[in-house]
């Protein structure tokens, strides 16, 4: 009865060790997707089966996991996947970016910097950038093995040509270290300069997909862009509404139906890191409370 | 000088071009070389042999026997087997036109008419928004689409609009040899009429190597300087275009000749 009905991390031994090898030919040719056996995952395909399943071949006993979802911690699937390795693997979680050694991410990059002995896992839908110009995956194999990456820039013209400016803001382009052209995932576009010369691993699984691919520490990302339009992160302009930051990105919050809306950090560890250091936007309760606090003592 | 020399040797040498299928001989033992600025038309009833020819000319379709060789910009004259799938492709969007009978093959129909023309500079590195759309417009302007239209995408094009950008989108990299499979096809008289001076012209400006291949005579002959006539695989007469056209040697020739209704 108290036999374990899983291994360690949900995956046996020898599908993790067919994950490792898929990682490591991952880290080895930077930005290129390898193709692997990916499993059914005890959760519906595009909720983060294949960023489970990386995350799961990585897990040791020692790790702490932080996962995110939209840069938050406690949305239903960041909240279901992180309980699920604390069930199935008993590691520690947190919530705070600096502390993990793991972080399973959806849709964003934290704000904070990563360190060295970070992995981070991306959750990818579609890990093939050209899958939209190109629908023959025979065809961009190919255009992938000779580099030929014109199609690219059609998209990017594309957007010039009807909106006067490269109107992808998120899944934008990257080039991996000179060589292949690689899906970051739907990032917003803002988060893209972080993943060039990071000091942390960062490892892209797509489940349904079957693809891994990876970019290195210290890696070179550049986004593709023209000389006459060159590449800008975006981010609406205006501070967090409760942190007071100016400089990381935002959701847009609805507040009531007659158009009211506030702006706060989607990365929700860092807002609250800075609230915790004493910044307030303007929408904060923090001086209120400080101020019933203040009252109820006096 | 330097000119005499470049036109001096072949552009394109088929030497004994053979493709069957099984049993079936789509084309054999075809030979003859190509110039630069020269247009040859290979001529012939459907199933002759003109389209499989036209593939493996263009290294689209792998020869049973015989090879292929093209001078390539280095003035290197290379087997088209030896060249590795890189050089071949990069050959094919720089160096080669294709201009395919329908443009929807030829082109992309879902995005605007100015992409479809800076798709190629854009393979070749050009990464200059403005000087790429420069080029677009200077391009279409030549075959004659009103630029106000750059941003349209061909599925709202008409046919002949639709053939003109193909052939845009095929010499702006500035090909010294083009295949064209039946460009006309399809398309109603006086549309062909305007498509054929425009194709002339652009001929004789850019000093173009052209292989066409077509069943219309009117055709060979009004762009043509020498006609290849094929049947059933072979071809079986050759000559300057007005000669094979006046004056038919073989009595298929003769009987295509004769088919043509007086006008």
């Amino acid at each position: 009865m108290n036999a374990p009905a899983y291994n360690f991390a949900y995956l046996d031994e020898q599908t993790k060790r067919m994950i490792r090898r898929a990682i490591l030919k991952a880290i080895a040719i930077p930005g290129y997707q390898v193709p692997f056996a990916s499993r059914e995952m005890p959760m519906p395909y595009g909720w983060g089966t294949g960023g489970v399943q990386v995350t799961a071949a990585i897990l040791g006993p020692q790790d702490v996991l932080k996962v995110i979802d939209q840069g938050s911690d406690d949305t239903t699937n960041a909240i279901s996947i992180r309980k699920f390795f604390a069930k199935t693997a008993g590691v520690a979680t947190t919530t705070s970016t600096i502390d993990a050694t793991v972080i399973q991410t959806r849709h964003r990059i934290p704000e904070t910097g990563l360190h060295a002995n970070q992995v981070l896992v991306y959750q990818v839908p579609i890990p093939e950038p050209l899958r939209f110009l190109e629908p023959r995956e025979t065809e961009t194999r190919r255009m992938h093995a000779l580099a030929e990456y014109g199609l690219m820039h059609v998209k990017l013209y594309e957007d010039i040509a009807r909106f006067g400016h490269i109107a992808t803001a998120y899944a934008y382009p990257v080039k991996v270290n000179a060589r292949y052209v690689m899906d970051p995932s739907p990032t917003p576009k803002f988060d893209n300069p972080k993943m060039d010369n990071c000091p942390a691993l960062q490892l892209f699984g797509a489940g349904r997909e079957k693809r891994i691919y990876a970019i290195p520490p210290y890696t070179q990302v550049v986004s593709l862009d023209f000389e006459d339009h060159p590449f800008e992160p975006y981010r609406f302009n205006a501070p967090c509404a409760l942190c007071g930051a100016e400089n990381s990105y935002l959701d847009e919050i609805v507040t009531d139906d007659k158009g009211s809306r506030m702006f706060v950090c989607s990365d929700t560890d860092y807002c609250e890191g800075r609230q915790a250091a004493g910044h307030h936007g303007a929408m904060s309760a923090a001086p209120y409370k400080d101020k019933a606090q203040g009252e109820a003592n006096g | 000088m330097a000119d005499l020399l470049e036109t001096d040797q072949p552009l394109l040498i088929a030497n004994a071009l053979s493709k069957s299928y099984g049993r079936i001989v789509a084309c054999r033992d075809v030979s003859f070389a190509l110039y630069p600025g020269e247009v040859l038309a290979i001529v012939g009833e459907s199933g002759s042999g003109k389209s499989t020819l036209l593939q493996m000319l263009s290294g689209q379709l792998a020869a049973s026997g015989g090879q292929v060789s093209y001078r390539m910009r280095d003035s290197v004259t290379r087997d088209l087997a030896s060249l590795g799938e890189a050089e071949r492709r990069l050959l094919f969007r720089t160096d080669w036109g294709f201009v395919h009978q329908d443009p929807a093959q030829g082109l992309r129909m879902a995005v605007s008419a100015g992409a479809n023309v800076g798709e190629r500079l854009m393979a070749v590195g050009w990464n200059h928004y403005g000087r790429i759309r420069e080029s677009a417009s200077d391009w279409l302007a030549r075959v004659e689409i009103d630029v106000a239209r750059i941003d349209d995408a061909p599925r709202t094009y008409s046919g002949g609009m639709r053939q003109r950008l193909q052939i845009a989108r095929n010499l702006v990299t500035e090909p010294r040899l083009v295949f064209m499979d039946e460009p006309t096809g399809g398309l109603d008289v006086s549309v062909q009429a305007r498509l054929l001076d425009l194709l002339r012209n652009l001929v004789a400006e850019l000093h173009l190597a052209v292989v066409i291949v077509t069943h219309d005579l009117a055709v060979a002959r009004l762009l043509s300087h020498r006609v290849m006539v094929m049947k059933g695989g072979r071809v079986i007469e050759t000559g300057l275009t007005d000669q094979v056209l006046d004056d038919p040697r073989e009595p298929y020739t003769q009987l295509l000749v004769s088919s043509i209704l007086p006008p």
